[in-house]
């Protein structure tokens, strides 16, 4: 039910269309659920729209969070 | 980005719940409502490992294949294959669900009508632009993820002035059946695992309702394999601090407003309704039909028929309903497996790539 | 799984999936029963040590990247014929064209035809043309047959267990391309059919080649399970070692499909013992149509049941495979 990918938007067309790029693939994005959209924002696509923006800052955030939750858990077994 | 699947952090995340729940000193049983869930918990081996870190996960209603009635199918069936010039458009599991009509799959249309599979909801208007001639019905089946999509949809068929498109709306509210899930005590569940792409439109306050009036905690969780597990370390927090509320684990997404421009869409055209869903009957406020300014777009009023929705399942014996509350895991089913695989379905939890039956033949079996 | 509703014949017949296997099973060859039909090879063998078969192109669009309805009759016979064991020698080309078609884009098929014909080595001996009325056919259906000389068998009876499955490149552009060309869904990726001869195939009957076959309608996964039914043992392959390109991923991802079940027309899986493994994928690699042919996994007797096709997936779970058995469809919710 909630299929999104995400994906890098790499052109606004007129209206409020646009393409966005996925490992090297270009879809169709329709950016009438968001506003502002900018070439090169990131956005989660479901059928077809771009239904949010991937916000950077939080990305990094929680990918640091997975990082120091890796260290502070190492298997006591291991190195 | 690819800390988010991670096996290092996979199994430094595993440890953290088994810690987590050692302090418990109970096994936890959560529920993750979305379909999507259900697969990256399956697909990437979570659910062994999160059985031996005593965390129990329980699919929910969260397949709207799976909880649309028989006869919203029936009524499409009928459509296409009685109906010369009609083209019936949908998303793709919408089409092998079996009925006491077959399915769409199998269906033999009309003279010059078919079924075309479309992946967005906005490629019937195109089939509606070219063909001019056909009448185009859009079966648009889904969650709040998808229903401003269907809304903005007839909205633009009234700017192109189409005269030849109609929608068929399944579309279905998230919160409200899980408050007749609880309501009903059925099945006891400490915690829920909250769709992160749902939520993306509506927020976080639909579900404050579970944390303020029924105390569980719950978690707005991502859709990688490490950010479930995010979210179950979340729900577990809740529970040792004794804190339920309705946290954002998945923040690069999603807002606690969700999305405003996504609400505002739905409201115009659609006004929310009770609703039947297959397994769980008649649930109050829980699905959406077209308001009375867009009925010129409104499949049932273009052709003049009415939805006869009933909980039975036309196969006697198929226990979806079960399944989609909780009560039920596929492999407990006594079809599963049997007379109910992918290739013979016996109910449309064994058809949806959503579905918990079809996600645990393809992904949960054990093999010696 | 019915196979008609109300006596008619439903599209999914056609589809290669579960329902046209059951009606080959159930009206095909109990009408026309004879030691040969039974086999049920891709091409088959003939008293006298010639292979035959047949196929119909009825494609759409006719013109796709990397090739078009012409090549792919061309090379879609000529590889039932190489994965069956014979040398192509000889084929027939049968054109229903509807009227109305433009010459140019005949001419172009012919030319197409013509060219996959001197790749892969073969001639066209006969044929016959047909043109019916507007509507009545979807711009042109080509039906080609083909004939050569068998070199080898398949030889089932010989597999053991640590049997190598070898695939000759990355899986499923063909459908990709197909995708691409019809405009659903609004994609552009820059990937070419696979449509190609597997000629370059011949030579490793001599090398203890068990079994080959190509991997069309149904994918990889289907025609590994089709081959998992007929063996006393099961099969294992490993996700991470099945060659995919990146626009096949992505678009995959997207509309949640699996790409073990898209077809190609121009890649083959096949069964070789372990012993003379590696020399094959030497053999491959040095050609233009197999730089990434990969080792993907092997026949066991240790895991799973025989019949069964497991994918070890790649967080080192098992999964079952299952044959398609209808279409493959987009999900998204």
């Amino acid at each position: 039910m909630c299929l999104g990918i995400p994906a890098k938007i790499v052109a606004i067309e007129d209206g409020n269309l646009g393409k966005a790029d996925y490992l090297g693939t270009r879809v169709k994005v329709n950016l009438s659920l968001l506003d502002e959209v900018k070439v090169g924002d990131w956005v989660i696509i479901h059928a077809g729209f771009a239904i949010s923006r991937l916000d950077e800052a939080e990305a990094q955030e929680t990918l640091s969070l997975l990082r120091e939750i890796a260290a502070a858990n190492k298997d006591e077994y291991s190195s | 980005m690819e800390e988010f699947r991670q096996e290092e952090i996979t199994s430094a995340l595993i440890r953290l719940i088994r810690k987590k729940k050692e302090a418990l000193g109970r096994p936890v049983r959560l529920m993750e409502v979305c379909g999507t869930h259900t697969m990256t918990v399956y697909r990437y081996g979570l659910k062994p490992l999160l059985e031996e870190a005593g965390v129990d996960l329980l699919a929910g209603p969260g397949c709207p294949v799976c909880i649309t009635p028989d006869d919203y199918h029936e009524i499409i069936i009928d459509l296409l294959t009685k109906r010369p010039k009609t083209i019936v458009a949908t998303f793709g599991d919408m089409t092998r669900v079996p009925t006491a009509k077959g399915s769409l799959q199998t269906a033999v249309p009309a003279p010059f009508s078919r079924l075309k599979i479309i992946y967005s909801p906005v490629e019937a208007l195109d089939l509606a632009q070219e063909n001019p001639d056909c009448e185009v019905i859009f079966f648009g089946a889904g969650f709040e993820t998808t229903i401003p999509s269907i809304a903005f949809t007839v909205k633009e068929a009234r700017a192109r002035g189409l005269k030849n498109f109609s929608l068929l709306a399944a579309c279905w509210l998230i919160p409200p059946p899980l408050r007749a899930i609880l309501e009903s005590g059925e099945v006891a569940i400490d915690g829920f695992l909250y769709p992160g792409h749902v939520s993306t439109i509506i927020g976080s306050k639909p579900y404050r309702f579970i944390a303020e009036e029924f105390k569980i905690p719950g978690a707005i969780t991502g859709f990688e394999p490490n950010d479930v597990l995010l979210g179950i370390n979340s729900v577990l927090d809740q529970m040792l601090e004794v804190r339920p509320e309705v946290a954002i684990e998945y923040r690069r997404v999603v807002s606690a407003s969700g999305n405003p421009r996504a609400l505002a869409l739905m409201a115009e055209v659609f006004e929310v309704k009770d609703a039947f869903w297959r397994g769980l009957g008649l649930i109050p406020q829980s699905g959406l039909g077209l308001k009375k300014e867009y009925h010129e777009f409104d499949t049932l009023k273009r052709f003049s028929l009415q939805l006869s929705p009933s909980e039975k399942s036309f196969n006697p014996g198929c226990r979806c309903g079960l399944v989609l509350r909780g009560l039920l895991r596929p492999p407990e089913c006594p079809l599963f497996g049997r007379l109910c695989r992918p290739e013979s379905p016996y109910g449309p939890c064994m058809v949806s790539y959503e579905g918990a039956c079809l996600i645990h033949f393809k992904y949960g079996q054990k093999w010696s | 799984m019915e196979l008609t509703r109300k006596n008619l014949i439903s599209l999914e017949l056609g589809s290669g999936g579960q329902l046209m296997r059951d009606f080959i099973s159930r009206h095909i060859v109990p009408n026309f029963d004879n030691s040969i039909l039974r086999e049920l090879l891709d091409a088959s063998h003939l008293p006298g040590g010639l292979a035959f078969t047949t196929d119909s192109y009825v494609v759409d669009p006719i013109f796709f990247p990397g090739g078009d309805i012409g090549s792919l009759s061309v090379n879609g016979t000529v590889n039932d014929l190489v994965v069956s064991g014979a040398r192509p020698e000889f084929i027939s080309l049968a054109l229903i064209i509807e009227e109305g078609l433009a010459w140019d884009d005949l001419e172009r098929i012919l030319a197409s035809i013509s060219r996959a014909a001197a790749e892969a080595g073969v001639h066209i001996v006969t044929g016959d043309t047909k043109v019916v009325r507007r509507g009545q056919a979807d711009k042109i259906y080509i039906n080609t047959s083909g004939v050569g000389r068998i070199i080898a068998r398949p030889n089932l009876e010989a597999v053991v267990p640590g049997d190598n499955l070898i695939v000759t490149g990355p899986v499923g552009e063909h459908s990709l391309a197909i995708l691409i060309a019809r405009g659903d869904f609004g994609f552009e990726a820059s990937v070419k059919s696979d449509c190609a001869p597997l000629t370059f195939l011949l030579p490793l009957w001599q090398r203890e080649v068990r079994w080959m076959r190509d991997i069309t309608r149904g994918g990889l996964a289907t025609i590994l399970c089709e081959l998992a039914e007929k063996l006393p043992y099961s099969i294992l392959i490993e996700e991470k070692k099945i060659p995919l390109s990146p626009p096949v991923q992505a678009v995959s991802e997207f509309l949640g499909i699996d790409p073990l079940y898209l077809a190609c027309e121009g890649r083959a899986a096949i069964l070789a013992p372990a012993s003379r493994s590696e020399e094959i994928l030497a053999y491959l690699q040095a050609h233009p149509l197999g730089r990434e042919a990969a080792i993907i996994g092997q026949i066991e007797d240790r895991i799973g049941r025989a019949g069964e096709l497991l994918l070890r997936t790649k967080t080192g779970g098992l999964r079952l495979l299952e044959p398609l058995t209808t279409e493959l469809l987009p999900r998204i919710c």
